[in-house]
């Protein structure tokens, strides 16, 4: 097999505090070398990369693929070529699908279709409990045996106290984190953000204490246990204060936000557009805010999309009864550089290490460096090109997003896992 | 053809007029008042065009006037329920919509359950919209009624202290209220057990006033909102009988108000519960005549979104009989 040889391109590998022009030879499945005026070996293929960017793939810790049970919504196949679109080598599929992945059986199949897709990686994350129900474990064991990284009930927060205790118990044994989607439901059941919009537009609000009240239940249990928790899609100011200081006493609590969280506020609710229904919902400016200084110092880890597909038809209806959640996986690079990069909050090497260096090492996956070794999952990507959201160009299945027609700053290029490119953008 | 009509194509809430567009539904109304005087109540001005009163949602009030106020303008009318229609059988909002449309009619009158559903519709058909009630969102041609029932006892609204007591929460009445009073210049406060009280609402005004006596003795005029039974289920109020006795308006809490207020209620009442028999039937409830003027108010806004001039309401009112 001969080799990938990435020429010229600005090489950012965060694991290894490299941010220099480079040429990256990736051979066999694994990253050969990176150095200057590397040549051409023989027979090797040549992407050019002058003006662009070479950084280890992206990798989602929390996207929703919808297979098995809700195909015409998203495939693996369909979401991890959507993956390979937006730059991610890797995405962690959440387990609420149907049947729910609390098994073997149905960690085995998110695998193997994924590896018959042959496109972005997918790694299965196991249900916390039999049928995401909150009431019994899940045999982590077992899912951790197949293949699942982590354990989540996503879609669903974990209601009982003892629940979650014991989830964060008994996950120290296999070294996986515990993904928690923050919501106490007897407080939250609304459609949007509770502030003034939800109020001129008459829609039920979530109130900001319905995710910061199971953020700190959390990170209690956490500090209990000694588990690692990790919280998923954090909207609030609250919740970022409440992890900061968690980290400060050394609570072992990762967090991540979505690129809607850092760019848009309920605002993107007005005149009902169904594409900004999400939950956790859109929430103020100073929550906006607040999840980007978040990013900046470090109390929000990584960044990852809750991409969500979900069909034309079940958005275009009234606000209260369309579903929650938009498609993020094409679109995430092209938010984060224009709203983080180009907005000076993080710089291009930090936020390559919060889309990848970062979300491998606290879920324990390979890749996120270009070291030696390392498996040949890269991005090479544009940081400076200019592009519109277009959703009938997407590779995703679904189209619901919010961003239709956003002029975004940043698109990649190629994606190449395990050595292969599984994605080129034409010319 | 319908588009460019001084209030555009769609009536979906008073936040989304100007204090001049209100003033000219107000002003084309009062022509109209004298229609329903008259031994034959009827004008031609919407004589060939198609209505459809889609509601989704019960009502007797919203919709008799609505119906009332198409006919006296010669409209041909059609009611559609949700009960025993397409829509009890899972039909869409949107394909409902698009199958009027197909039908070729001129304005559809609707109420819904959910917020945002007249907007949803307008965007979706060339008709003209008219929301008779979405949601907790808006209930215009309500808000229409009340600032027409107030300009016609106070001969203005500007500075007009105006208190909204009771579920602002879940009310679209409230919304519609707070926006067409505060366009024309009149002070608003809302009153009631916080949990009642939207969030932030004061950003839309407001000012906050949480004891019906302080409302009682700042107001010029009471908008008493009916407090929906399932509240108590819901666990915004202990019960009906708490709230009547904290919130309540009842003659003990009027007789101490500096002077005479009038006191609105957009119907159905829950006499006992948030206002008291004596109250409503009193000499200083304008209730009644908020239901007369709803004829008016919604003949105007038809008339006005069909095209009609301004100018030539007058001429429309005093038109021939027939």
């Amino acid at each position: 097999m001969s080799g990938i040889l990435i020429r010229g391109g600005r090489v950012i590998d965060p694991a290894r505090k490299i941010d220099e022009p480079a040429d990256v030879y990736l051979l066999e499945g694994k990253v050969e070398g990176v150095g200057r005026n590397l040549g051409t070996p023989a027979g090797a293929m040549v992407v050019d990369a002058s003006r662009q960017v070479v950084a280890p793939g992206l990798i989602d810790v929390h996207v929703h693929l919808r297979e098995p049970g809700q195909e015409d919504l998203e495939t693996v196949a369909t979401g991890a070529m959507a993956a390979a679109a937006g730059g991610f080598s890797a995405v962690c599929a959440m387990p609420n699908t149907d049947p729910v992945c609390d098994n073997q059986g149905v960690v085995g199949f998110v695998k193997a279709q994924a590896q018959r897709a042959g496109k972005a990686r997918v790694y299965p994350i196991g249900a916390i409990s039999l049928g995401q129900k909150g009431q019994q474990l899940a045999e982590f064991g077992e899912l951790v045996g197949a293949g699942a990284v982590a354990v989540s009930d996503d879609g669903r927060p974990v209601v009982s106290s003892h629940l979650m205790r014991t989830a964060l118990e008994y996950a120290r044994t296999f070294g996986i984190p515990v993904a928690d989607h923050c919501e106490d439901p007897t407080l939250a059941g609304g459609a949007m953000h509770e502030g003034v919009v939800s109020t001129r537009l008459g829609l039920k609000g979530i109130p900001s204490a319905a995710e910061e009240i199971m953020v700190a239940r959390d990170l209690l249990l956490a500090e209990l246990t000694g588990g690692h928790i990790h919280l998923c899609h954090m909207s609030t100011r609250g919740s970022v204060d409440l992890i900061r200081r968690a980290k400060e006493r050394g609570v072992r609590v990762t967090a991540e936000a979505c690129p809607h969280h850092f760019s848009l506020t309920h605002e993107a609710c007005e005149g009902y557009d169904t594409n900004a229904k999400m939950n956790p919902p859109l929430r103020e400016a100073e929550d906006r805010e607040a999840i980007r200084q978040g990013l900046k110092d470090g109390t929000i880890d990584v960044i990852a999309t809750d991409h969500a597909p979900h069909h034309y038809d079940a958005k275009e209806r009234e606000f209260d009864d369309a579903p929650n959640g938009i498609i993020g996986l094409e679109t995430a690079l092209g938010l984060a550089i224009t709203e983080l990069v180009t907005t000076k909050v993080l710089p291009l090497p930090e936020l390559v290490a919060r889309m990848s260096t970062i979300p491998a090492k606290i879920f324990g996956l390979p890749g996120g460096t270009l070291a030696p070794g390392a498996p040949a999952d890269v991005v090479v990507f544009d940081p400076a090109v200019e592009w519109t959201v277009r959703p009938q160009e997407f590779f995703s299945r679904s189209r619901n997003t919010p961003f239709a027609g956003r002029r975004l700053t940043g698109r990649a290029s190629v994606t190449i896992v395990r050595g292969q490119v599984v994605f080129q953008r034409p010319d | 053809m319908t588009a460019g009509t001084a209030l555009g194509k769609d009536l979906t809430g008073l936040e989304y007029l100007s204090p001049d567009q209100i003033r000219l539904i107000l002003d084309t109304a009062e022509p109209f008042k004298e229609v329903s005087e008259r031994p034959i109540k009827k004008v031609p001005a919407l004589r060939g065009k198609t209505i459809v009163n889609l509601f989704f949602e019960a009502s007797t009030r919203t919709r008799i006037s609505f119906e009332f106020a198409e006919k006296r303008l010669s409209a041909d009318t059609v009611n559609v329920g949700g009960q025993g229609s397409s829509v009890s059988k899972g039909e869409t909002l949107v394909d409902t919509a698009k199958n009027l449309e197909a039908m070729r009619i001129d304005m559809v009158v609707i109420r819904h359950g959910a917020s945002g559903a007249a907007q949803f519709l307008g965007q979706r058909i060339r008709s003209n919209v008219i929301n008779a009630g979405d949601g907790k969102h808006e209930h215009p041609t309500q808000g229409l009624l009340d600032l027409l029932t107030l300009r016609d006892k106070f001969g203005r609204i500007a500075g007009l202290k105006v208190a909204i007591v009771g579920d602002v929460l879940h009310s679209r009445v409230a919304r519609s209220n707070i926006w067409g009073l505060t366009k024309l210049g009149a002070e608003v406060a809302v009153c009631g057990p916080a949990s009642l009280l939207p969030r932030n609402v004061q950003e839309l005004g407001v000012t906050i006033i949480p004891r019906i006596e302080d409302a009682i003795q700042w107001a010029d005029a009471l908008n008493v909102l009916r407090l929906q039974l399932e509240r108590m289920q819901g666990g915004f109020i202990p019960s009906l009988r708490e709230y009547n006795r904290v919130f309540g308006v009842t003659t003990e809490r009027l007789a101490k108000a500096p002077r005479d207020l009038v006191i609105l209620h957009p119907g159905p009442m829950n006499r006992g519960v948030e206002i008291d028999s004596d109250v409503a039937d009193g000499p200083h409830s304008v209730i009644l005549p908020q239901v007369t003027n709803g004829v008016a108010v919604r003949m105007a806004v038809l008339y006005l979104l069909a095209g009609g001039s301004p100018d030539w309401a007058s001429a429309a009112g005093k038109g021939e009989d027939h």
